[in-house]
C-alpha cells in the first residue's frame, strides 16, 4: 500500500448479524409485498393522483439550442377560455429563486429561463390552464422572438468558445466549468518505470434512463402557513425539501412532501429539482394547486438526468511481463447547459476506478464542459459504468499489444482473495471478495473454451462471431463524500454530509408490526426486505408486517434508493429497530412470565424462556402493552407501547484527506461482477446479435435470490442499450433529433439474449448486517465492457476496435466500411 | 368546443360519458372514468403502457380517440382479476417477478392475454413476438417472458379438455 494512504485509518466493523448463519426469511426467494396493487392496477403513480381544485400546466419551449429571447408575447395564449395564467420566466423569478447548484462557482439554472434559452427544451413559457389540453393549445398561442446565438456542440470545441458562443457570460468567461487534477499515489513514478503503455482515446456518448414513466409534480401553495403540499415522483422525498426550499424561499418545516411510487427511474428521478419548482412557483402565482406530467418529448429534452457524455485520453501503464502498474487518464465530461451536481460523476467512479486489479498509483484531470444541450443527472452506474468501461477497453488494448491473453492478464493482476478489505489508490475500500471465483464461474456457466474455438471456426468460414470477457467492479452503498470530494477545493460547491437512513416501527396491540419507510418505492423492493428482516427479527409470518411510506412531516432522515444502498441501510435500520423493541418486549414479557429478561428468546413469534416451554406471544405483549397498563410495575421502563425509531449510518466510511492526497473510504461495499458475450456482427448492417451471454455476479450475501436477479437482468438490459442502439443525438446545431421512442431505440424483447445464464458468488460483506452489498447497478457496469470486447473480435478481420459507445448498427457498418477491407 | 355523448362498456359495465372529440381514449379512461390503471408513458404509440382490449382485440388507448371507442367493449387492467382474485396472468407476473416498477404491466398483462386467448401453448419466441411491442425499463423482459410461459401453463390447466 503506498504511503499517501497511511492516514486512512480502517475503523472496526459495527456489524451485528453475522452473515452465514441458517435463516428462515433473509435469504431466501420471496414474492414480493408489493406487487399486488400494481397488479391490480392501483399503483397510485404521480399522475394517478388528483387534488381539489387542480389545474394544470403545459409549457412553451425553446426550439432552439442557444438563443437570446427578444421578446415574448402572451396576449393571444392568456385569451385563450379556460386558460388561468400565462407566466414568463420573469414572473416565475417572483415567487421562486434559481435551482440548486452544487458546482462551485455555481452555474445558475432557473425553472423557466430568462432573456437566453440553453438547449432545446428548455421551457420559455408556462401556461395554467383548467386541463391539459387547453394549456397546450394555449402554449401554441405563444409567440416568442430569438436571436439565434451559435450552438455549442462539440465537447472539445466548446472549451474554446468565446463571445457570444459562451453559455453562461454572467457567471464565467468561457464554456469550461470546471478543471482539476489529482494524483493519488506515485503516478509519474510508475509511469517513469514502466516497459510498456497502452495509450487509447475513449468515446462514451450520451443516452439516458427513460423510464417508462415521466416526472411530475403536483404542487399546492398554501396562503395558512406560506407553504407547499407536494406530490411528485423524485427518489428523494425526505431529503430534497431541505435543499428545494431554499428556491421556494420557504422553510422546509412548511415543505410536505408527499411519498409517491415511481414508475422507474434508474437514477433518473433521484432529485427531480425543476419541475418541482416549476409547478409550485405557477401554484403561487396561479392562487390553486396545479399538476405538470412531462410528456415524453419534455422528459428528453428538459430532464434532469441525461447520462455521461465523455472523452478519455486514457493511459495504462505496464511492466513486461503484463503486471499493471498505474493508470491516468484526462476526461472531458459534457454536461450539457448547467451543472447541478458539480463532478460529482466523476467522484463517484473513483471508488473502484482501478478495477479489480492490483494497480499501484492513479492520476487524473477533469474537465467539465457546458454544451447547449440538456443537462446531466444519474443513471445507473452514476459515471462508474464509463471509467469500468475505459478500464477494461485498455486491458483489452493491453493484451492485444503485449500478445497476451486477455483473460490470463486479468487474472494475473486481480487482487486476490486473501487481500480484503483492499484499499485502492484513491483511499476507498473493496470489503471483501473472490473475483477469482466469480470470474471461474462464468467461464464454466457459458463454456468459454469451447464458444472461443467455435467463433474463431466461425471466422474462418467468414462469419464475424467474437467473445469478449469483462471483469469489473460494483461499488454500492455510497457515503456522499463521492458528491464533493473532487469538487474545488478552494471553494467547494457543497460541505461534507452524510446519508443516514430510519425506520418507524411499531406493534399494535393485536401483535402485527407496522414499519413506516422514509424513503420510496422506484421499482425496488423495499417492503419485501423490510418484510423479511423483521420476520427474521421477530420470528414472525410475513403477512404480520405492514409497511407503508412517511411524508417529510412524519418522516426523517430518508435518503432514497439510488447508489445500490437502500437494501444495505434499510437492513441495518431494521435491524437497530428491532433491537430496540425487542428489549422492551422482553422486559414486558420478563414481567408477564415472571423471568428474567437475559432467558428469554423470540421463537417463533412468541417471547420464550429459554430451554422451556413457557412462552407468550408478541401479540399477547403488545395487547398488554397497549391497554394494560396496571398490570405492569409503575416505573417509566413499563410505560406503555411497543414502538421506536432508529436510523442507521453508513457502516464505514472516513474523511478525504484534506489535500486529496486520498478521498477516504466512502463506497466500500464492492461487488464483482464477470460478464461474457458472444455476438455476431452482420457487416453489411451492422447489427450485432447476441449469440450467449453468461452474467455472474457478487453481491455479497443474498437477501431475495429473485428480485436479485430482476436486478441483474435489468441493468444487463440497459447496459446492451447503452452500447448497441441507445443514444441521444444532437446534430451540429444542437437539435435532439431522435427524442422519441421511436427513434431512440430502447431494448425490446428482441434485443435481449435469449438465453442469458446469471450466476451468483456471495463473498459477504464484514460490515453491512448479514453482509449484504447492494446489487442494482451491476448489469450496466459490466455489459458494455463484454460487448465492445466481444465486437472487437468479432470483427479481427476488419480491424475494427470499438473506441467509442454505443455503436449502432450505422456507427458500425460505417466503421467497418472505413477500414476499407 | 363540441363534445360527443359516447357509452363504453368498460370491464363489464355500461359507462357514459361527454368528451370532446379530439380526447384520447386513454385520458377518457384515466380521468374521466376514473380508471388510472391504464398508464402513459409515451403518447406516440410505441411503448405499449396504455395498451388495453377493445372488442377483443388490444389498442393503444393513447393513439384512441374516446369517441372512436363509442359502443365498444373494453378491458382494461382493473377489469383482468375477478375482485380481489388475481387473474391467472396476474397471479404468474407475481410469481416470476416479471414486473419491478409496475408501470408497464398493464400494457405487458393486456398483451399476454391477447397472446393466450389465441396461442394458448406459445413458443418463447412466440412471447418475445407479442410483447415486443411493449416496452419495459425494469426487468429485461427475461422474467416477464417467463411469467406469460407459466401463464400459458396455468391457464392450459384450469380448462378442462374434453378428454377428462
Amino acid at each position: 500500500m503506498s504511503s499517501h494512504l497511511e492516514t486512512n485509518v480502517l475503523p472496526p466493523s459495527r456489524q451485528r448479524e453475522l452473515p452465514g448463519q441458517t435463516r428462515k426469511w433473509v435469504g431466501h426467494s420471496m414474492k414480493r409485498v408489493e406487487d399486488r396493487r400494481f397488479l391490480l392496477g392501483k399503483g397510485q403513480y404521480i399522475d394517478d393522483h388528483a387534488v381539489p381544485n387542480m389545474a394544470h400546466a403545459a409549457t412553451v419551449r425553446s426550439p432552439h439550442a442557444h438563443a437570446r429571447i427578444i421578446s415574448i408575447d402572451t396576449s393571444k395564449a392568456k385569451a385563450l377560455p379556460g386558460v388561468i395564467g400565462v407566466y414568463t420566466g420573469t414572473d416565475l423569478a417572483t415567487v421562486v429563486d434559481p435551482c440548486p447548484s452544487f458546482a462551485s462557482p455555481p452555474v445558475t439554472q432557473r425553472a423557466i429561463a430568462i432573456d437566453k434559452v440553453r438547449h432545446v427544451g428548455e421551457v420559455v413559457v408556462a401556461i395554467v390552464a383548467v386541463d391539459r389540453y387547453i394549456a397546450e393549445d394555449a402554449a401554441d398561442l405563444v409567440e416568442v422572438e430569438y436571436e439565434v446565438l451559435p450552438a455549442n456542440v462539440d465537447i472539445e470545441a466548446t472549451l474554446e468558445a468565446t463571445g457570444d458562443s459562451v453559455i453562461h457570460p454572467a457567471d464565467r468567461e468561457g464554456n469550461k466549468a470546471h478543471d482539476e487534477s489529482f494524483k493519488f499515489g506515485p503516478v509519474d513514478e510508475d509511469f517513469a518505470r514502466a516497459d510498456h503503455i497502452v495509450r487509447r482515446r475513449l468515446r462514451w456518448k450520451r443516452s439516458g434512463a427513460q423510464p417508462i414513466e415521466t416526472c411530475g409534480c403536483i404542487s399546492d401553495y398554501s396562503v395558512v402557513d406560506g407553504g407547499y403540499t407536494i406530490h411528485c415522483n423524485t427518489n428523494f422525498s425526505n431529503f430534497i425539501p431541505f435543499v428545494i426550499a431554499g428556491s421556494l424561499r420557504i422553510s422546509p418545516t412548511v415543505l410536505r412532501m408527499q411519498p409517491i411510487a415511481t414508475g422507474g427511474s434508474f437514477g433518473s428521478k433521484v432529485f427531480i429539482h425543476k419541475i418541482v419548482i416549476l409547478t409550485s412557483g405557477l401554484s403561487r402565482l396561479a392562487g390553486q394547486p396545479v399538476k405538470y406530467i412531462e410528456d415524453r418529448l419534455e422528459h428528453f429534452t428538459n430532464s434532469d438526468s441525461h447520462g455521461s457524455d465523455r472523452l478519455y485520453d486514457a493511459e495504462l501503464a505496464l511492466a513486461k511481463d503484463g503486471t499493471m502498474l498505474s493508470l491516468r487518464f484526462d476526461v472531458i465530461d459534457d454536461y450539457g447547459a448547467y451543472l447541478q451536481f458539480g463532478v460529482g460523476t466523476h467522484g463517484n467512479a473513483m471508488s473502484q476506478v482501478t478495477g479489480p486489479y492490483r494497480i499501484g498509483s492513479f492520476g487524473m484531470r477533469v474537465r467539465a464542459a457546458l454544451t447547449n444541450k440538456c443537462q446531466q443527472g444519474p443513471y445507473r452506474g452514476f459515471g462508474a459504468e464509463v471509467t469500468n468501461w475505459v478500464l477494461e477497453r485498455l486491458v483489452d488494448a493491453a493484451a492485444e499489444e503485449l500478445g497476451m491473453d486477455t483473460v490470463g492478464l486479468r487474472l494475473q493482476n486481480m487482487i486476490q482473495p486473501d487481500q480484503f478489505p483492499y484499499m485502492i489508490p484513491t483511499g476507498n475500500i473493496y470489503d471483501s471478495g473472490n473475483f477469482q471465483e466469480v470470474y471461474k464461474q462464468a467461464d464454466e456457466l457459458i463454456g468459454l473454451a469451447a464458444w472461443r474455438k467455435k467463433a474463431a471456426d466461425l471466422r474462418a468460414q467468414g462469419r464475424c462471431v467474437g467473445v469478449g470477457v469483462a471483469t469489473c467492479q460494483e461499488r454500492s452503498v455510497y457515503s456522499p463524500t463521492e458528491w464533493w470530494s473532487l469538487n474545488n477545493l478552494a471553494a467547494p460547491g457543497f460541505a461534507l454530509s452524510s446519508t443516514p437512513e430510519g425506520i418507524s416501527l411499531r406493534i399494535d396491540p393485536v401483535g402485527k408490526i407496522f414499519a413506516t419507510l422514509h424513503s420510496v418505492f422506484i421499482g425496488n423492493s423495499p417492503e419485501t426486505i423490510v418484510t423479511q428482516v423483521l420476520a427474521e427479527q421477530f420470528t414472525v409470518d410475513p403477512s404480520d408486517i405492514v409497511v407503508s411510506y412517511s411524508d417529510t412531516h412524519s418522516g426523517f432522515n430518508g435518503v432514497g434508493p439510488q447508489g445500490s444502498r437502500f437494501t444495505a441501510m434499510i437492513t441495518g435500520a431494521c435491524v437497530s429497530a428491532s433491537y430496540k423493541i425487542q428489549t422492551k418486549l422482553k422486559r414486558l414479557a420478563g414481567h408477564l412470565l415472571e423471568a428474567a429478561e437475559g432467558d428469554l428468546e423470540l421463537r417463533d413469534g412468541a417471547v420464550t424462556v429459554k430451554g422451556t416451554d413457557r412462552k407468550i406471544s408478541i401479540g399477547d405483549v403488545a395487547m398488554q402493552a397497549s391497554f394494560f397498563r396496571l398490570n405492569f410495575p409503575d416505573t417509566p421502563d413499563f410505560d406503555s407501547g411497543l414502538e421506536t425509531t432508529a436510523v442507521y449510518d453508513h457502516p464505514i466510511s472516513t474523511l478525504p484527506h484534506p489535500e486529496r492526497k486520498h478521498l477516504g473510504v466512502f463506497y466500500p461495499m464492492v461487488g464483482h461482477i464477470c460478464h461474457i458475450a458472444v455476438v455476431e456482427v452482420d457487416p453489411q448492417t451492422g447489427k450485432v446479435a447476441i449469440l450467449d451471454y453468461a452474467a455472474v455476479h457478487d453481491n455479497g450475501t443474498i437477501m431475495n435470490p429473485m428480485t436479485l436477479e430482476g436486478q441483474v437482468l435489468g441493468g444487463t438490459a440497459n447496459g446492451i442499450g447503452s452500447t448497441l442502439t441507445e443514444e441521444f443525438i444532437y446534430d451540429d446545431q444542437g437539435q435532439f433529433v431522435n427524442a422519441n421512442f421511436g427513434e431512440f431505440a430502447m431494448s425490446s424483447a428482441w434485443e435481449m439474449p435469449a438465453n442469458l445464464k446469471i450466476g451468483h458468488v456471495e463473498t459477504p460483506s464484514p460490515y453491512t448486517e448479514y453482509g449484504v452489498k447492494g446489487g442494482g447497478e451491476g448489469g450496466r457496469l459490466g455489459a458494455p465492457s463484454a460487448l465492445s470486447s466481444a465486437i472487437d473480435d468479432a470483427l479481427q478481420r476488419y480491424g475494427v476496435k470499438v473506441e467509442q459507445i454505443p455503436v449502432r448498427p450505422s456507427t458500425l457498418r460505417a466503421m467497418i466500411r472505413a477500414s476499407g477491407k | 368546443m363540441t363534445t360527443h355523448a359516447i357509452t363504453i362498456t368498460v370491464n363489464g359495465r355500461k359507462r357514459e360519458a361527454t368528451v370532446p372529440a379530439r380526447m384520447l381514449l386513454s385520458d377518457c379512461l384515466r380521468h374521466t372514468l376514473g380508471l388510472p390503471g391504464t398508464h402513459v408513458g409515451c403518447e406516440h404509440g410505441v411503448c405499449g403502457a396504455c395498451t388495453v382490449m377493445m372488442d377483443g382485440r388490444t389498442v393503444r388507448s393513447c393513439l384512441t380517440f374516446a369517441v372512436q371507442a363509442d359502443g365498444s367493449e373494453l378491458t382494461t387492467i382493473e377489469g383482468l382479476a375477478n375482485q380481489s382474485q388475481l387473474h391467472p396472468i396476474q397471479e404468474a407476473f407475481w410469481e416470476e417477478h416479471g414486473l419491478q416498477c409496475g408501470f408497464c404491466t398493464p400494457g405487458m398483462l393486456m398483451a399476454a392475454k391477447e397472446l393466450l386467448s389465441a396461442n394458448p401453448n406459445p413458443s418463447d419466441d412466440e412471447i418475445r413476438e407479442a410483447i415486443s411491442g411493449n416496452l419495459c425499463r425494469c426487468t429485461g423482459y427475461t422474467q416477464i417472458i417467463n411469467a406469460v410461459r407459466s401463464a400459458a401453463a396455468k391457464l392450459r390447466a384450469a380448462v378442462p379438455t374434453l378428454a377428462t
